[in-house]
Formats: structure tokens, sequence, C-alpha cells
């Protein structure tokens, strides 16, 4: 029985399902960033990446590789995020955590409406940033493109642990989100650490939406809603507090739903997300706190 | 006279509507320490936060001749005022050694900051051994001594430290006052310490006030309040 | 006369003018904005539902508008398959849907804050697939169509309702039952809040700690907020399918759930006078948009923009305002000088 099983196809979902889930991962670890600055979900976090993919698709518009263009869309995402931070965020950074919410969800329709207006709702597409023929690996044919969206999900994620965790700017940034009060009294402006957050979180979100665009034929200003929804997932899966529950929630996650897809007759592609959400429901009945998240320490 | 490192004069402060220091007047000079006494609610903790700028406050704030009374509290650490904070504001997500290295956050010159890690780890040994720990998962006497350690870091000219005793052992408490007695008599650095007891306070500082419903009710030297009976009786508490 | 005479004279005052307010709305618009006016009606008493959960128990929902399918739906089958009256099917369709919310309300129990959010949300995101796939029950994508199905029982049909003696259209009947519904809501919140429940509602939002060594049961608590708030999405559910006439997956979707929380924040949290405020705004706020510009996206963009700068404006909603300024007043009157 075990001869018979087909662990070709196994090898295949299973890496197609960590593509997915890296895509997602990149997200989710920008919604984790802000929460842990911020405290709330940025609703707004798969617009501002549709945004970025959009920005990106006007530079190679213009001329620019798919690299070059993906570079300078991260400059100026992250510039946008702090940019947001600065005029939308900042006014209501001691209001209630639902107050914020709803501001951010307010942002969602801001920016989905603004790229509505600039660039029209016709389809688009972007090209490919790895050639689309598949690779042999152990006899098994992977395609190039879905082991390069995972190398660059994971290393784009890499970087940005590297910079939380080995430098000063990174070490304050952290100290800010966990205690604000005792940061600022050691000298770090926490106001722009929150920026600088929503910054990094903004260039991490355009990596997700230039991961995402070019598997797909055309695209439109409804990319990443699907997305945001599988990041957020993913998120809290691994535990909302945790980048590395994070990454490897959604990797889990897109590994799951993949093969939910594959090998499950009556989880159409329907009910993919809503099988999904239940998993995870089951997984947070059992540990509250998502699987690597650290439960919440009542001080009494 | 010298100048004073620190000078408060007519200061008030207050939490929204409510007032909690009414006029305040004290000094630190050069190289002294300080303590702030008073009963629960007297405004002691208010006036720190009134110099490091963590609450809302009017009147002359002046340090090093400088006045700091419109300052953020970001840029009030970097002017060298280091504020232990009240519950000791223990980074605890963060390892011991990456809470002394946010201390020196202000500072630039890394060769010294480097020195410094050690010096200051000299005078908390135990520390010196948890360097990779989670600095959650120390004992209140060790976070104490770690808040202390990360104020070091700063290079201050005056600490602002707020009641170093709370929820301690006697023995922890007495450690941490002969550290602070050490490190102004040794480094010359200035001191402003709060505190609810007054005994290990007075017996740490050169000059004390002690304050009573946000205003300054008693002022002199440490030495005169502990023998003053009166003084003990009626705002002390012993 | 003494200042308590002086006070019971401003209650009695307003609760005049919200009486000839809700009597005469009708007279001053037309038929057609009676429409919105019931639809405005009909938020009002699902975001008074909310706030009880939200505002006052500190419980965050973002499946609301999942419960209102589930109202929308009861009212629809029983019209459809039962044959009954619309009317008539409104407090069942309160009750399931107060049924199902207790059922939410039971992760509730486990999860806190995002997570509980995340359970709930899961709930909002399956609920077209869930109304799909059981299309016995709910008639799959296509849904149920009381106009073709069930026009027998259409209060109003013909376009002329009569109650009582009077004679009003159709719109009107709806824009008095939406918000004769919702004034009778509003009591009862008002008098939940003000009860030893309500109390217990806010001591779990405050503190679930301290609320638990005072000896409140939290489970029950909970769950009981879930499921009030859920009979106040499923009756607001049931009035929305009536004057749809129409219910179908599409009706009843995420973005549903969003509007609901958008409306309750922006009405205040923990202010049930502020939710009236709250219900115009997302009721009028797409109008307005679209007023501005049809240009693509132009809408969303004002819509959204509308909403942060409320927020920004006013943090606390509407209601942290109301209180701010009637706090003065009222100490006044209930202080000695």
């Amino acid at each position: 029985m075990l001869l018979a099983f087909d662990w070709t196809q196994l090898a295949q979902q299973i890496v197609i399902g960590l593509a997915s889930g890296g895509v997602w991962a990149t997200l989710a670890v920008a919604l984790v960033v802000i929460y842990r600055s911020t405290g709330v979900i940025n609703f707004a976090q798969g617009e501002m990446a549709m945004f970025s993919t959009f920005i990106a698709w006007s530079l190679v518009h213009h001329g620019f590789s798919y690299w070059g263009a993906f570079f300078l869309t991260l400059a100026i995402s992250f510039a946008g995020g702090v940019a947001i931070e600065r005029a939308v965020i900042r006014p209501v950074e001691r209001a209630p955590v639902l107050t914020v919410v709803i501001v951010t969800l307010g942002l969602f329709f801001v920016v989905n409406g603004a790229a509505r207006w600039i660039w029209s709702p016709e389809t688009r597409s972007l090209p490919n940033a790895f050639s689309t023929r598949p690779i042999d690996v152990a006899g098994v044919a992977f395609s190039i493109s879905d082991l390069g969206t995972i190398a660059v999900s994971l290393g784009a994620v890499a970087l940005l642990w590297v910079f939380f965790r080995f430098t000063k700017l990174g070490l304050a940034s952290r100290a800010a989100a966990v205690n604000p009060e005792a940061t600022r009294l050691v000298g770090v402006r926490v106001s722009w650490m929150l920026a600088l957050g929503w910054g990094l979180a903004a260039a991490m979100g355009a990596v997700s939406g230039m991961l995402t665009a070019p598997a797909l034929a055309s695209f439109d200003q409804n990319l990443m809603q699907p997305i945001l929804l599988y990041a957020f997932a993913g998120a809290v899966l691994g535990g909302i507090d945790s980048p590395l529950g994070a990454v490897i929630g959604s990797l889990l996650l897109g590994v799951l739903v993949n093969l939910l897809g594959t090998y499950v007759d009556w989880v159409g592609s329907e009910l993919r997300l809503p099988v999904a959400l239940a998993v995870i429901l089951g997984v947070l009945l059992i540990r509250p706190a998502g699987l690597f998240g650290r439960p919440v320490e009542q001080r009494v | 006279m010298a100048e004073p490192l620190l000078e408060l004069e007519d200061v008030t402060a207050r939490y929204g509507p409510v007032t909690a220091l009414h006029g305040i007047s004290l000094r630190v000079d050069q190289g002294e320490s300080v303590a702030v006494l008073g009963a629960n609610g007297a405004g002691k903790t208010t006036t720190l936060r009134a110099v490091s700028g963590t609450v809302r406050r009017s009147g002359k704030i002046a340090f090093g001749g400088k006045s700091i009374a419109r300052t953020a509290p970001e840029a009030v650490a970097r002017a060298g005022i280091a504020h232990v904070p009240e519950g000791r504001g223990t980074l605890t997500e963060l390892t011991v050694r990456e809470n002394l290295r946010l201390g020196a956050y202000t500072r630039r010159d890394r060769k010294a900051v480097a020195g410094d890690e050690r010096r200051v780890l000299s005078y908390f040994p135990q520390l010196a051994q948890r360097g990779s720990q989670r600095a959650g998962t120390l004992s209140g006497g060790e976070q104490q001594m770690l808040a202390l350690a990360r104020a070091l870091m700063l290079r201050p000219r005056l600490l602002l430290l707020d009641e170093p005793s709370l929820g301690l052992a006697p023995l922890v408490v007495a450690e941490i006052f002969r550290i602070v007695r050490e490190l102004n008599e040794r480094e010359g650095l200035a001191v402003l310490v709060v505190e609810q007891n007054a005994v290990v306070a007075l017996d740490a500082t050169a000059r004390a006030y002690v304050l009573e419903v946000g205003k300054v009710a008693v002022e002199g030297t440490s030495a005169d309040l502990q023998r003053d009976e009166a003084v003990r009786r009626s705002y002390l508490g012993y | 006369m003494g200042r308590r005479a002086l006070g019971i004279a401003l209650w009695v005052a307003v609760v005049a003018v919200i009486l000839v307010a809700y009597a005469f709305a009708p007279r001053l618009v037309s038929d057609f904005h009676s429409r919105d006016l019931a639809e405005a009606g009909i938020f009002f008493i699902a975001i008074v539902g909310l706030n009880l959960l939200t505002g006052y128990t500190g419980q965050i929902s973002l499946g609301h508008g999942a419960l209102m399918a589930v109202g929308g739906y009861t009212t629809a089958a029983l019209m459809v398959h039962e044959h009954w009256r619309d009317v008539w099917t409104i407090p069942l369709a309160g009750l399931t849907a107060g049924v199902v919310g207790f059922l939410i309300g039971l992760p509730a129990l486990r999860l806190s804050g995002l997570y509980l959010a995340m359970a709930t949300f899961a709930f909002a995101v399956a609920m077209p697939s869930l109304l799909r796939k059981f299309s016995g029950l709910t008639g799959g994508g296509q849904g149920l169509r009381m106009l073709e199905d069930a026009p027998l029982q259409i209060t109003g049909l013909s376009g002329t309702v009569t109650i009582f003696g009077h004679s009003m259209t159709q719109n009107h009947f709806l824009y008095y039952l939406a918000w004769g519904i919702g004034l009778v809501g509003f009591l009862i919140a008002w008098l939940i809040v003000r009860s030893r429940v309500g109390r217990t509602f806010r001591a779990v939002r405050d503190s679930e700690v301290a609320a638990t060594s005072a000896g409140i049961n939290l489970a029950w608590t909970k769950t009981f907020a879930f499921a009030i708030s859920g009979v106040y999405a499923g009756v607001a559910g049931g009035l929305l399918a009536t004057q749809n006439q129409i219910v179908n997956p599409l009706t009843f979707t995420f973005l549903l759930s969003i509007v609901l929380l958008v409306g309750t924040v922006v009405g205040g949290l923990g202010s049930l006078p502020g939710m009236v405020v709250g219900a115009f705004f997302v009721e009028y706020l797409p109008d307005v948009s679209t007023h501005v510009s049809t240009a693509p996206g132009v809408p969303d963009f004002v819509y959204g923009a509308a909403i942060i700068v409320v927020m920004i404006l006013l943090p606390t909603g509407v209601g942290g305002l109301l209180k701010r300024v009637a706090r003065p007043l009222t100490t006044r009157l209930y202080l000695r000088p």
C-alpha cells in the first residue's frame, strides 16, 4: 500500500503548499510586527501590499527589470508605511485599541479606493521573477518559481529577524513594543519606533504582493484580499505575538490547505478557507495562544 | 555657591484633572545624594516624573543650568538623567544583556560602552551570570539591580531612583542601597531617590525632603532628620 | 422645585422629543427615504446589541453580520417553507440567532481578544459558504426570494398597510416597525445596562481576574452577552430580510460584520445613545461617498477617509463626546454646590 501511494505527488504538493504559505508568511510577519508594536491587526496590510504591487507594475511598465522594480518598490513601500503611521496612526496612539482597529479598516478603503482611482480597474500582469521551467530534484519535478518564492519569502523574513535581533535600532524597536514607557526613559524616540515598524511591515507586505502577482495570469485591485485572510489565519495559528510562529503557522497552513484541496474531495475551492479556519479554531481551543504564542500572563 | 545640578522651583504636576504636586521646590547639587520621603500619595513618584518629563508639569525645572521643563522624556535621558521608574520598567521580553545594551542607546562611543558594561556588571555579579536569560525570569531583587545597571549604562550625571525597596526583602534592599551609596561616593554620581522606607533612605543620603500632599513639609540634612524625633514620628512613621 | 424634579422634567422632555421624532419623521422625508430610515433603524438594533457585547462586556466580535444572516434566513425560510407572515417571524429570527450567538460565545470562554476576534471572523467568513452548501434550506447561491415564493406572507405587498385604522405606505410601515422595535430594544438594553447584569458585564470588561474574584461566573456572563447580542442581530437580520424581500449569501458578507463594528465604535463603545448616530453614519456614509464622485475608487476613498477622520476627532466615538459634554451638566444637577 505504501508503495502504491504517490510520494512524488505528495512532495510536489507540499512544495506548492510551502510556496503559498511562504507568501502568506511574509504578510503574516508584517501583521505580527504591527501587532507587537501597535497592538492592533492592521486590516489594511493587504491593501497596502496591493498598492505596492501596482507600484512595481508601473515601474516595470516604465522599463525597469523585475528585480530593479522589486527593490525600488521595497524602498517606496517602506517610506509609505512610515508616512501612513505618522499621518493616520499617530493621532490615535493613545486611543482605545478598537478605535485604532477601525482606523485601519478605514485605511483599507482609502488604499483600495486610491489604487482603483490611480490605476484603472483593468487587469494587469507582472512578469515572473523566476523561470517557469520545472527543475529536477531527486527525480521529482518542482517548479523553480515555487522554490524561488519560498527562498525569497524566507530570505526576507530572515533579514527582518537579523535586523531585530542584532541591530541597535532593532533592539530599541523591540523594547518599544514591550514597554514603551520604560524605553522612553533610556532615550529612545518610541513614537518613531512605531513608524519604523510600519515601514518594515509595509516592505514585507510589498514582498508578499510582488511574489503573489506573477503567479497569476493577471491581477487587479482585489489581489491581496484572500492573502490577507490566510496570512491572518496563519499568524493566529502560530501565535500572533510570535514572528517565528507567524512564519511556521503560515507555512503549515499553506501545506494543509493545499493537501486538503488535493486529497479530500468535498473540500472544493469553496470550502478551503472555512475548513482551514475550522482547523485553526480547533488548534486554538487546545492552545489558546496559538502554537508558539506566549500564554497571556495575568497580573493580579 | 556652585550652581545646583538639578533645581526645581514651584513645580506643579497633574494627572488629568487631579493635581499631584502643588508647587514644590528642591535641588540636588553636583555629586550629592538626596532622598524624597513621605507617605503614599504624597507626590514622591510624581516629583521624579516631573523631572523626567513623564507627567504634565509646570514651573521651573533646570538641569545643569538649562531648563528641561518642556523637554520630552527621550531628550531628558539624552541630557544625562537616568530614571529608574516605579516597578523597575524591566523589559521582560529581552535578555539581561539586551536590557543593558538598551541602556546605552543614546551613546555613540562603542568602545566605552563595552567597558561600561564590564564595569557595571562588576557592581552586580549576579547579573553577569545571567546575561542571556530573559529578564522577566529574574527575581524581584535581580530585576531592580538590572534596572539600576541599565540606568548606569547611560553614563548619567543624575540618577532618579523610584522606590527601589518596593517588594524586596530587607537584605536585598540593604545591598541595593549599599551599591547606590558606593556609586555616589566613588563615582560622584548625583542621586535623587524616592523612598517609603525612610530608615534605609536616610542612611544612604546626605539630604532629604519630606513631602506631604504634594508640598514639601520638611527639608534638611539626613543626619538632622534622623535625629529629629518629632519629624520622625509625624512624617516618617518611626 | 428641587434639583431632582428638574432632573426628572429633563428626562421627560427628552423622551417626549424622541417619541415625537419617531412618530413624525416619515412625514418629513419622501417615501423612498423612509426606506433608508428604516434601514438605519435595522442597523441601530444590530449595533445596540453589538455594543452590549463589545462596549459593555469587552468581547470582540467580527461575526455579527453572520448572526444577522441567521436571523434573516430564519425569517426567509419560515416565510417560504412554512408560510409564516413576515412580521411574526421576527421573534423567532431573534431567538435562533440568540442560540447561535450563545454557541459562538462558547469559544469565548477559552479565547480572548484577538483570538476571539479570529473565531468570530472565521464564522463570518464561513457563513456565505455554509449558506451555499445547505441549499435545501437556504436556496443555495440563489437564496430565497419571498417576493416570488411567498408573496402572501409579505405585509404591505399591495403597497398599503392598515394598522389600527391608519393606513400607510409599505415603506412607512417598515420604518415604524424597525424603529419601534429599535426603541423597545434600546429600552431593554438600557435596563440591562443599569441592572446588576450590566454591572457584571462591565466588571468582566474591566478585569476578568477581578470579576472572578468577586464571584462572577465568567462563562455565564460571556455566553449570555453573546446570546443577547445575537438576539438583537437576529431581529435586525429578520427585519432586513422583510424589507428586502430576498436573502442570498451576498446579503450577509464579512463586510456587513465590519460595518456593524464601525457603527458601534463610531457611535461610542459603552454608550447607548451614541448608537443612533452610529446607525445613521453607516447607513448614509456610502451614499454620501458616492455623491462626492462616482469615479472608480473615489467613493471607497471617501468612505474610508470619513471613518478615519471621525475616529481621529472622536476616539471614543460620539458616545464619548456625549459623555464629556453631559458630565458637567449632570454633575451640576446631582451634586450639592
